[in-house]
């Protein structure tokens, strides 16, 4: 389909707060649960690549998604974190699972 | 509602160092996914095995050993994608579960 | 096939097939293989290549890698800048992936999981370690790392940033440990003896 994108634009740079949508469709999803609703920091972005979770279905899951590492801090994940203040966790997500934070 | 394989952050018990060398039918299995995954042939991707992981029930995705979930899945996709079908699959397997019958 | 082809690598022992009865799951890795090849889709030697090739594949290739970037500070400088691009200086194909690889410096510490399955650098190290693919491993190494990192004997200082890796996507992770002191004009091959695999997953670090 000519005008089609091949992949999405970049909606997010590094630095931009972030939070991970809450949402739990059926199929496969690659957003950890533990994550979702959560706030963190883009580390960088990867670049785009095909949608696993339509890749799950034989389907070609384009336009790519951009994906990024987004940082966040273990003690604002878990409320009984009894490691270090400064220590963080840094997951690879998808576009579409990203909003930007207040 | 969390997927039973989405583990992250749940409790669990203290991690077993043990490693056991992998059995030839387990390499086996892991060759199967990657040459029926390879460009050439693209028969299944690995996020329909991941999907086909997934959908285990859980008693069955915890009692299970991984390359028996793979196995499982890699069975499942060729099945939705049709390269044999169901009954093929079931007699071959009869027949390889026969022959050792066979003295 | 050539007597070659026959030899077990030593250091990946396959252990033998139980003579007893076959799983189901056995039955079924049989039966989809025979299938397959009646089909024409895959050759039995199709399948003892790739089956030898993964055993060609163990840690020694990662820590080939590490060594040469303790020694080489441009190779370690482009190693960190892009690792698909790096490693493949070294004949490594990341195939679909893409290498990330994250150094271990005085203030900050790696650690790697994959919490969804068992994402894992095998280009690099080869199959992964039942543990990686543990429950245990998964639920914990993001909730709780540095109680999982004690496990494997590792301690860190309080002062020190823990930053555990989940790998959730396209990304495979290596981690280039600190260069253990004491090891001044090593060569790398001297250098590569002290990188373990567990060392590159982030649980443990290498000492001299």
């Amino acid at each position: 389909m000519s005008g089609a994108p091949e992949a999405l634009a970049a909606t997010f740079a590094p630095g931009a707060r972030v939070k991970v949508r809450r949402a739990a469709p059926p199929g496969h999803l690659r957003t950890p649960w533990y994550i979702r609703g959560q706030v963190g920091e883009v580390e960088r972005l990867c670049g785009a690549f095909a949608n696993p979770e339509e890749l799950a279905y034989n389907r070609p899951g384009v336009p790519r998604q951009p994906l990024y590492r987004v940082r966040f801090r273990q003690r604002e994940l878990w409320p009984d974190y009894r490691g270090a203040a400064q220590d963080t966790i840094e997951i690879e997500i998808y576009q579409h699972w990203l909003e930007p934070a207040p | 509602m969390r997927s039973h394989h989405d583990m992250g952050g749940l409790p669990a018990g203290p991690v077993e160092r043990s490693e056991h060398d992998y059995a030839l039918w387990e390499k086996r299995v892991d060759a199967l996914m990657v040459l029926l995954s390879a460009p050439q042939r693209r028969l299944l991707r690995v996020d329909e095995l991941r999907r086909n992981v997934e959908a285990l029930p859980p008693d069955a995705y915890d009692r299970m050993s991984y390359y028996e979930r793979w196995i499982s899945a890699i069975a499942n996709t060729l099945l939705q994608r049709g390269v044999f079908t169901a009954d093929e699959l079931g007699r071959k397997m009869a027949e390889v579960e026969a022959r050792q019958e066979t003295p | 096939m050539t007597a070659d082809s026959h030899r077990h690598a030593h250091d990946h022992p396959t252990r033998a097939d139980d003579d007893d009865r076959l799983t189901h799951w056995q039955a079924m890795e049989i039966a989809l293989r025979e299938l397959l090849i009646a089909k024409g889709i895959i050759t039995a030697d199709d399948v003892r290549g790739a089956v030898e090739a993964m055993d060609a594949r163990s840690p020694a290739q990662g820590a080939r890698v590490v060594a040469r970037a303790w020694s080489d500070p441009a190779y370690k400088a482009r190693l960190l800048a892009d690792g698909t691009a790096a490693v493949s200086e070294l004949g490594i194909d990341m195939a679909t992936t893409r290498l990330l690889v994250v150094e271990n410096r005085p203030g900050l510490h790696n650690l790697i999981v994959c919490t969804l399955c068992s994402c894992y650098p095998r280009m690099l190290l080869g199959l992964p370690p039942d543990w990686y693919k543990s429950r245990a491993y998964r639920s914990r190494a993001v909730r709780e790392p540095r109680a999982v990192l004690r496990e494997f004997g590792t301690t860190l200082a309080d002062g020190v940033e823990l930053r555990v890796h989940d790998s959730t996507a396209d990304m495979r992770y290596l981690v280039l440990p600190e260069r253990p002191a004491g090891t001044e004009g090593w060569s790398e091959d001297r250098l590569a003896a002290l990188v373990s695999r567990d060392s590159m997953i982030g649980v443990t670090r290498p000492s001299a």
